[in-house]
């Protein structure tokens, strides 16, 4: 680690690797909140929210994904990131997301007990984090 | 012995089938590849998690362990057999080993006390038709699985031993090891094996945010997922190994068979013009 003050961060999802590199900072959702992580940070794992995770480069940068729920493990300076999904601003179709948030906003409103409001729920979180995510750079 | 006509139809059907088979060698080898490396991709995304789950298990006491419906070990008087299959043939003995495999499991078990949630067609059609209980089945995707048909199999799987409908759920899948291996396996998904907690050993220390129990609650659907897709992204990969041998064999069978009616053909045609020809000759001394 050069001189504990950038730390090793894996994105690991189903597909790919969606990050892998030394970073500065990371700010990742919990349940109980956001959570701004520092090199040498204590071993914990948390289970994440479906939110915009922020990663800032070594050199300055800072950088957002959109990530949909999953796990964080930190290790010894290493920190990984198991999620289901997680996006970068220009992987994100942003026409395709709104179009997704019209369709979950309807579906939740329209209180039909044939509909999983879980789901259309999930749904329109995922919308709402992909339209945030894209709007932040 | 068939004539020289007869022959050279048979030639010529021979070919095409030669080529059909050739163009499905090569759809299955080009597609075989991409579920390689796809297999290959999801292959760290299940090894931590598994590992941050047998992290966690290791902190946990054995009672809190209990606890947990998922990893409630129970007297087994039903089980559930997941059986993950071809949805189409033409790919050797794919979907027969898997049978055959599942049908041993199951000889010495009464029919009532087990059912099974099939993947793909092949095999949901021969455990309707042999009268195998089937409780479900998936079809339509067995060449390409996505995550969400794991989780959708996953779901069907604990709603029913949550409930108590089955006391086990057993996996069985081909695993792929190369295009000429592949290997019918069987896991255990359900109850989920964690290692006992150690007395007096140091566990790794883990801050949890929120706390160990919301952690392992959301963790454990997870990691039945990923076990499954896994398990679907193998099968899928077998499959294509396996119809990728098939034709490879059924391309030089049908060379072989082409050159070998050739040969005879050709024979006939000669015989033929030897015929002719002394007839020719016998003639032409009549007339002297």
């Amino acid at each position: 680690m050069s001189e504990g003050k950038t730390m090793h961060l894996d994105v690991i999802t189903p597909d790919k690797n969606a990050f892998s590199g030394e970073v500065k900072f990371v700010v990742v959702r919990t349940e109980l909140g956001e959570l701004g992580i520092l090199p040498r940070h204590a071993d914990l794992v948390a289970a994440l929210e479906i939110a915009p995770l922020r990663i800032d480069l070594p050199d300055g940068t800072r950088q957002f994904m959109a990530n949909f729920g999953g796990f964080m493990e930190i290790k010894n300076n290493v920190i990984t990131i198991v999620t289901p999904n997680c996006e970068l601003p220009d992987e994100i179709d942003e026409d395709r997301a709104k179009r997704a948030k019209a369709r979950a906003e309807e579906r939740l409103k329209s209180r039909n007990a044939d509909i999983d409001f879980h789901r259309a729920e999930l749904a329109l979180q995922r919308s709402l984090l992909r339209i945030d995510v894209k709007h932040k750079v | 012995m068939s004539s020289a006509q007869d022959l050279r139809k048979r030639i010529k059907s021979v070919t095409n089938t030669q080529q059909i088979t050739k163009a499905m060698k090569m759809v299955a080898s080009a597609r075989l590849r991409r579920a390689q490396a796809k297999a290959k991709s999801t292959e760290p995304y299940a090894e931590k998690l598994g590992q941050i789950l047998t992290n966690v298990s290791a902190t946990l006491e054995p009672e809190v362990l209990a606890s947990y419906p998922l990893t409630a070990v129970r007297e087994v008087s039903r089980t559930l057999y997941i059986l993950i299959g071809a949805d189409k043939g033409l790919a050797g003995a794919y979907t027969s080993n898997l049978i055959k495999y599942f049908a041993q499991e199951t000889r010495e078990k009464a029919p009532d006390t087990y059912e099974t949630i099939t993947v793909g067609r092949k095999p949901t059609d021969y455990l309707k038709y042999h009268q195998y209980p089937v409780t479900n089945s998936h079809v339509g995707f067995s060449d390409k699985p996505e995550y969400s048909h794991a989780k959708q199999i996953v779901d069907e799987a604990s709603k029913l031993f949550l409930e108590g409908e089955v006391d086990e759920v057993i996996l069985i899948y081909t695993h792929f090891v190369n295009s000429l291996t592949q290997n019918v396996t069987s896991v255990k998904l359900l109850p989920v094996v964690t290692e006992p907690h150690h007395e007096g050993e140091l566990n790794e220390l883990y801050i949890y945010e929120p706390s160990e129990k919301t952690i392992y609650d959301q963790l454990l659907p997870k990691y039945l997922e990923i076990t499954v897709y896994n398990a679907l992204l193998q099968a899928s990969a077998s499959e294509l190994g396996a119809r990728m041998t098939a034709m490879t064999s059924a391309t030089d069978n049908a060379g072989d068979l082409i050159s070998s009616l050739n040969l005879e053909y050709n024979k006939l045609r000669q015989a033929g013009i030897t015929n002719e020809i002394s007839e020719i000759v016998g003639g032409a001394n009549a007339l002297q």
